[in-house]
């Protein structure tokens, strides 16, 4: 998985949790949370969706290092790394 | 058509889950309406046979009470059912006529058999629930009801500007210029309608008081915190689930709080219905209810809102979520606001706020410390109770919140 | 077109009519010698002498009885009655006699009479000489009822109603006498057709008599804050122009009803009625009167002036229904 098609798949993920969102406007750099108004539980049902999307289970400690779109795609690539290897 | 809210006056079917002699158990979903908040998965509170129905779905507003279809219900199951009907044929028994209190239900009225002979079947009529809540008829001019009806506005989603809110001419002409083209925006339009007519009724007819009251929310943050720290994602909790844990079970000490005010009196409701007030991203909000919130584990409380905050934002709702909840609980917590002074939700008698959990100092055991408090409110109908039941309550809540393991 | 005031007009209207027709003719209390109580006929006696202007005795019933006699016999009277109060006394000639006639006489008799008086309040006379009890009248099928609030349809309306075959009550509002207008020679006016006073979209306030000028007042008000108000003179109560309330109201969504009469049972309400009756679906906020305070009408000035209708109470009361 490259990290086009992970970007790909985030963005599929947030539209599930923001179903108003229009995908060309997402800004990748922009912190979500001022971005598209969510909440701890928008951003905690995002994570849970990341998790059955990528079987990546963010521990509550690296919560923060999700923060953007951006973000997402390189702690997710980061993570999955090492699963391919194995 | 079920009312779904107390503020809900029609409602759009958008589809029916049910065919023809399908067989229907209470509590499955039949059919789903659009009302002004959401799309609402509606429940049926009968057992039997999907007989006929009667509304195909669509465009049109129907008013509640609009019978949508009948259902034919086992004999003498419908306790309405008189003898000399049910020995005739099964009753038929139009679709239901929920309501925010089931007390409210109207017994279904049955026409007298001697006038239905052999070869037309018994005929239950359905009793139509009165569209405005607690019995009033809308206000709105002839002349305004007329306009409305050319061009094709319904009524019950203005709200009226004249004398005693009375719907003028005016309002229905503002009304059709504003109509948006696309169904996103009517929905927020609705939606906005909605709430400033409940909102402004609640103003209006509710004499509220309101009572805050700081609370050191240090033990409950770091028992989560450690609670949540051994967990995978899908099983962490969110603080606001304490907050509503907390508020639902301090209802249980102070039950004058919970219900509705309804015929000029307060009518307590058993069971703690929490109605989650859920902003939509765009404006608006929903306070659907979880159910039995006092009874229920930290755990099903957290699987409920979500699933709940998920299917708010989606529009899909089930029709006792939306008329159930006997209290309402909102949190304005993340955007660092310290305190909300909600309205009530009429008919219900009260509404729970938090605020922001902020650090600041506080005194404990003659020191200052550093510790989050939060800000809980209360505003409570005052013609139900008084302030000193109220503090009470949240002196409750606080007490409960000290200790976040019994929660 | 000449200037002059209410009270000339209503003198200058009988006289052209006396000039015209030898049987028209003059009689009242105080109508000749002294020129009528609101010097109304004052150089009329001069000019038509004492047979054709003629003072009667302190009796309504009496001289108003002549009036309905000589009006049956040919003649085409007119009554001073010097207040409606007084008129009361000659209510049973008015109602059972004059009224009925032609009904009862299966067509053959009629009464053109006209019956004059001032009426309404605003004049510090108290509560035997000041009240508008004009809506009684208009109950009564059988005679006709006008109200000229004008100079020009002071002359218009009397002249007109000289014309008629059946009894015409006139009543002149007692501020009105010293207004000042134009008056139109020639035209003869139609009864039962209101006028348009002023022309507006947001509210009809429909007036008669003495209540016109406040109103016009009114909606030169409501037109300051906003409120483009259409203003209705009815000219004649009986029969009343329903058709023009109607279309207006039609227009408006909105109306006013404002009277110096009292509210309960008062004409107001009758216009009310059939707004509701013909207008119903047309209406944006319920039918609102502004009438006179229900009280016998106070002497002092202060109390008088607020047992009336001004322009302040109309404009609250349009300003209730936006």
């Amino acid at each position: 998985m490259n990290d086009d098609d992970i970007r790909v798949r985030v963005i599929k993920t947030l539209c599930e949790i923001v179903p108003e969102l229009e995908p060309r406007n997402l800004k990748p750099a922009v912190s979500l949370r001022d971005q598209l108004d969510i909440d701890s539980m928008d951003f905690l049902n995002f994570l849970i969706a990341l998790h059955q999307e990528f079987g990546v289970d963010v521990p509550e400690s690296d919560a923060g290092k999700l923060g953007s779109v951006d973000a997402c795609v390189d702690y997710l690539a980061q993570a999955l790394r090492p699963l391919a290897q194995t | 058509m079920p009312r779904l809210g107390a503020d809900m006056t029609a409602g759009k079917l958008v589809k029916w889950l049910k065919r023809p002699g399908e067989r229907i158990k209470r509590g499955d979903i039949i059919a789903i309406v659009e009302t002004d908040k959401a799309n609402v998965d509606v429940e049926s509170f009968l057992e039997g046979a999907l007989e006929k129905i009667l509304v195909q779905p669509g465009d049109e507003r129907l008013p509640v009470g609009t019978p949508l279809a009948l259902i034919r219900t086992e004999a003498g199951a419908e306790p309405a059912a008189p003898a000399a009907v049910a020995a005739q044929a099964a009753p038929r028994v139009a679709v239901p006529t929920a309501d925010a209190a089931s007390a409210m239900v109207p017994p279904a009225t049955v026409a007298p058999a001697a006038v239905a002979p052999a070869a037309v079947p018994p005929r239950v009529v359905p009793t139509p629930v009165p569209p405005a809540a607690a019995g009033e008829r809308a206000r709105i001019s002839p002349a305004a009801r007329n306009r409305a009806l050319e061009l094709r506005i319904d009524p019950a989603t203005l709200t009226g500007t004249g004398p005693q809110g009375r719907i003028t001419l005016a309002d229905v002409e503002r009304a059709a210029q504003a109509a948006p083209a696309n169904t996103a925006d009517t929905r927020q339009l609705r939606m906005r309608e909605a709430i400033a007519s409940a909102m402004a009724r609640s103003k209006r007819e509710i004499p509220h008081y309101y009572l805050a009251c700081t609370i050191d929310l240090g033990r409950a943050l770091a028992w989560l915190a450690e609670r949540n720290a051994g967990r995978a994602v899908t099983g962490r909790l969110i603080y606001a689930v304490l907050l509503i844990k907390a508020a639902a079970l301090a209802l249980r000490e102070v039950p004058e709080l919970n219900g509705f005010w309804i015929d000029n009196r307060a009518r307590q409701s058993e069971a703690i219905h929490a109605g989650i007030a859920i902003s939509l991203r765009g404006g608006g909000l929903v306070a659907p209810a979880l159910h039995h919130a006092d009874r229920q584990s930290l755990d099903d409380l957290m699987r409920g809102f979500q699933d709940l905050v998920k299917r708010a934002r989606a529009w899909s709702l089930k029709s006792s979520e939306v008329s159930d909840p006997t209290v309402t609980i909102t949190s304005l917590g993340e955007r660092g606001v310290e305190s909300v002074f909600g309205i009530i939700t009429p008919p219900q008698l009260a509404l729970v706020g938090f605020g922001t959990p902020l650090e600041r100092p506080w005194v404990v055991g003659g020191q200052v410390a550093v510790r989050p408090l939060i800000t809980a409110t209360l505003s409570g109908d005052h013609r139900a109770t008084d302030g000193h039941r109220g503090a009470l309550y949240l002196a409750a809540v606080d007490r409960l919140l000290q200790q976040p393991e019994e929660l | 077109m000449a200037k002059m005031t209410y009270r000339e007009a209503v003198r200058d209207a009988m006289r052209e009519a006396m000039r015209a027709d030898p049987r028209v003719f003059l009689m009242g209390e105080d109508v000749g010698k002294y020129g009528g109580a609101f010097a109304v006929s004052h150089g009329l006696l001069e000019e038509f002498g004492p047979t054709r202007i003629r003072d009667t005795p302190l009796s309504e019933s009496t001289f108003v009885g002549a009036g309905i006699g000589a009006a049956l016999g040919g003649m085409r009277p007119i009554v001073e009655v010097m207040t409606i109060n007084f008129s009361l006394l000659a209510l049973d000639q008015i109602v059972n006699n004059a009224a009925t006639l032609r009904h009862m006489s299966g067509g053959q008799f009629g009464v053109p009479l006209l019956v004059r008086m001032a009426t309404g309040g605003g004049r510090q006379l108290a509560a035997q000489h000041s009240h508008s009890l004009e809506g009684w009248y208009a109950h009564i099928p059988g005679i006709k009822v006008v109200t000229p609030a004008t100079v020009a349809d002071a002359r218009g309306l009397l002249l007109a109603a000289l014309k008629q075959a059946d009894p015409v009550m006139m009543f002149e509002h007692a501020t009105l006498y010293p207004l000042e207008g134009e008056s139109e020679d020639g035209t003869i006016m139609e009864i039962g057709r209101a006028a348009l006073r002023r022309r507006g979209k947001d509210v009809s306030l429909i007036a008669y008599g003495g209540a016109l000028g406040k109103t016009e007042r009114a909606a030169a008000q409501l037109a300051q804050l906003g409120i483009d108000a259409e203003v209705i003179d009815l000219r004649s109560l009986r029969p009343l122009d329903t058709e023009m309330i109607l279309a207006s109201v039609t227009r408006t969504h909105r109306a006013v009803i404002v009277e110096e009469a009292w509210k309960t049972g008062g004409f107001a309400a009758e216009v009310c009625a059939r707004i509701m009756e013909g207008a119903f679906d047309a209406l944006d906020a319920p039918v609102a009167r502004v009438c006179g305070a229900e009280v016998p009408m106070p002497y002092a000035q202060a109390l008088e002036q607020a047992a009336l209708p001004q322009p302040e109470s109309i404009v609250k009361a349009v300003q209730g229904l936006f």
